[in-house]
């Protein structure tokens, strides 16, 4: 067992599902001799060879169209796109046929593929590199998303996401590909559909994060913790569909709730979670539901690029809010 | 070369099918038995041709106008109209099982046709994946994106744009300014031809052309076939608003099916009594349709859950115990 980082750990879980299921194949632009603009992909051509591996024109609306056709025919075709930004063009693909394609035939075509993209801020990147749209992909019914926020998660979600016999918009935090590393077992073991993970027990609070502001609230709850506040932290890890259950029961006991969203806040998964709280658990609240999220403005460039996004000091203001602190 | 009498018989009897197919199906709509129905009227030369040139194993990716191609791969005209009449069990059909629904978004289905053609070309398997769209379709992305991939990757598949001058109320002069559909093959590094999609005999030995062509693994090509929608774009639209009727009723001189039987008949190969023969299995036959449509049992409502996952998600799961049918 080697530690890994999370892009060596995406790359480990697609090496292992195409060497278990000859029908796995991987296609998007740069994927195959580069290996991918962050090297997720590295290797796999060399190991797997030019008919595993697509090196794709670049077209994300075909790229994910492609993986459409493929899959009806029984591939479990995973594509790459190249930065969240350009995810776009891919969308109507997705919702117009991807996520759909069970449905309108009654499940005689299926659609068992995975787009997967790099996600969010955090390393200074152009414009339109540091996008977070899962909560577009998250409010379409067929899809599944979802968004790794350790090496291991990614190691494992990545394996559910490409075994699901459905479209799997997986989600990848750009911040989080080379900002730490862990042993991760390459032992083939997925992680559980649509489950939340709970990453630290707490009573007083429940911190509920994904994907790249994940670490974030695991270090605010260290901090809370030297001040006297035990907060539960919660990485929701699917945010298509959401685990319910998980939230309902960690904030029916703790009676506070704060979520972090690196994504917008009008609209973003976070309001989706919030009502979902306010429908179950409304009376077992004892302070309002706070949401940390970047600002309802235009994603600035990367010089301002940090006083939109959450920060663990607004995480911690609003969690001191939560427990009346202010 | 020249379809065998037989063979050109069969085109026409299935080009017939199709447009009392269609009519029957428009009957149903105005009297309420069926959704919005897209006619295929004036342009069956075009979606029968090109089905008729397919093997059983290839696969095809219609637009929502090609009955014609779907009742030849044997899609049922129950099951045709079950789709038209607004029941997703329409599109599992028991015929041409890996044959794609209809595309209702215009031209997106064209990169599924690359994809499918990828699958038979990493599977050694001698299979082509045909396409067809409209002249609309050609002003679109993912048909640029489509024919740009199957391009360079040399994929076996054929893509046919089935020009029948108006996407909706836009005619095609108004949707490009390339001198034919045909040359956007140029720039995807295929062959392009623009025919006269009124003539069966060329159409289906076009798309035969192109499709050994594909399964040889000489790579794709694009057909343009010329010919006329005749109807509204749907049962939804007026054609009046926007289209002299003189323009249609001078397209009615290219009319696929009257040229079919004016060269069986001076072939000797069909009269009066082929003819009426022919009407009256065709309109039994869609009887017969219409009954099975009819008959078919509703989708109980809560079966609008089962197909969205695999395996229905907790969340969903939840909503699904908690429907009431008796709600709506």
């Amino acid at each position: 067992m080697a530690a890994v980082t999370m892009v060596q750990a995406i790359n480990m879980a697609l090496a292992r599902a195409m060497a278990e299921d000859p029908q796995v194949v991987v296609l998007g632009e740069d994927v195959g001799r580069d290996g991918g603009v962050f090297r997720a992909t590295e290797g796999l051509l060399d190991r797997f060879g030019a008919d595993r591996v697509f090196d794709t024109p670049l077209a994300e609306a075909a790229i994910a169209g492609v993986a459409v056709g493929l899959a009806a025919q029984g591939f479990r075709p995973v594509a790459e796109i190249q930065f969240s930004g350009f995810i776009y063009p891919a969308l109507d693909q997705m919702i117009s046929h991807a996520a759909r394609m069970r449905n309108r035939t009654r499940g005689r075509l299926t659609c068992p593929m995975v787009l997967r993209a790099p996600n969010g801020g955090g390393i200074r990147a152009a414009e339109l590199h540091s996008e977070s749209p899962e909560a577009l992909f998250a409010h379409v019914p067929g899809l599944r998303v979802a968004l790794p926020s350790s090496p291991e998660r990614a190691y494992r979600l990545l394996l559910a996401a490409i075994r699901d016999p459905d479209p799997v918009v997986f989600l990848e935090p750009t911040r989080l590909y080379r900002a730490g590393s862990e042993d991760v077992a390459d032992d083939g073991k997925a992680a559980p559909l649509d489950r939340a993970f709970v990453l630290r027990p707490g009573e007083d609070l429940t911190l509920v994060a994904w994907g790249g502001v994940v670490p974030m609230a695991l270090a605010a709850a260290e901090r809370l913790a030297e001040e006297g506040i035990s907060a539960e932290v919660v990485d929701m890890a699917w945010l298509k569909p959401l685990d319910t259950a998980t939230l309902i029961e960690s904030v029916a006991r703790t009676g506070r709730c704060v979520i972090a969203q690196e994504a917008a806040r009008s609209g973003g998964v976070g309001a989706e979670i919030a009502a979902r709280l306010a429908e179950r658990v409304l009376d077992r609240l004892a302070a309002p539901i706070e949401r940390v999220a970047a600002y309802d403005a235009v994603l600035p460039y990367p010089r301002l690029e940090a006083h939109c996004l959450p920060s663990e000091t607004r995480l911690l203001a609003a969690a001191r809010r939560a427990m009346g602190r202010a | 070369m020249a379809q065998s009498t037989d063979a050109l018989i069969g085109l026409y009897r299935a080009m017939c099918l199709t447009r009392a197919f269609d009519a029957k199906a428009i009957a149903l709509q105005r009297t309420g038995r069926l959704g919005t129905f897209a006619s295929s009227l004036g342009q069956e030369a075009v979606s029968v041709g090109v089905a008729a040139a397919m093997r059983p194993e290839d696969v095809l990716l219609p637009s929502f106008r090609d009955h014609g191609a779907m009742l030849w791969r044997g899609v049922d005209m129950a099951e045709s109209l079950l789709y038209w009449g607004g029941d997703e069990r329409g599109s599992d059909f028991a015929g041409p099982r890996q044959d794609f629904p209809v595309s209702v978004p215009v031209g997106t289905h064209a990169p599924h046709a690359a994809g499918v053609a990828l699958a038979f070309k990493l599977r050694r398997e001698p299979r082509v994946a045909v396409c067809l769209f409209g002249d609309g379709a050609t002003s679109k992305g993912d048909v640029a994106e489509a024919l740009n991939i199957a391009g360079v990757w040399r994929l076996p598949a054929v893509f046919v744009v089935c020009n029948n001058r108006w996407a909706i109320s836009t005619p095609v002069e108004r949707q490009t300014a390339a001198e034919t559909l045909a040359r956007k093959a140029d720039a995807a590094g295929m062959p392009g031809e623009r025919i006269d999609g009124n003539d069966v005999e060329l159409v289906v030995e076009t798309a035969a052309r192109a499709l050994a062509r594909a399964r040889d693994g000489q790579g794709p090509s694009l057909i343009e076939a010329l010919t006329y929608r005749m109807g509204d774009h749907t049962t939804a639209d007026d054609a009046r608003r926007y289209r002299d009727d003189a323009e249609v009723s001078r397209q009615w001189a290219q009319d696929p099916i009257a040229r079919t039987r004016r060269r069986l008949v001076d072939l000797g190969a069909w009269g009066k009594a082929q003819e009426e023969g022919m009407l009256a299995e065709h309109a039994a036959a869609i009887e017969r349709a219409v009954e099975r449509y009819a008959a078919t049992p509703a989708q109980p409502p809560v079966t609008l859950f089962d197909y969205t996952y695999a395996n229905l998600p907790a969340e969903l799961a939840e909503q699904r115990a908690a429907f009431r049918p008796e709600d709506a």
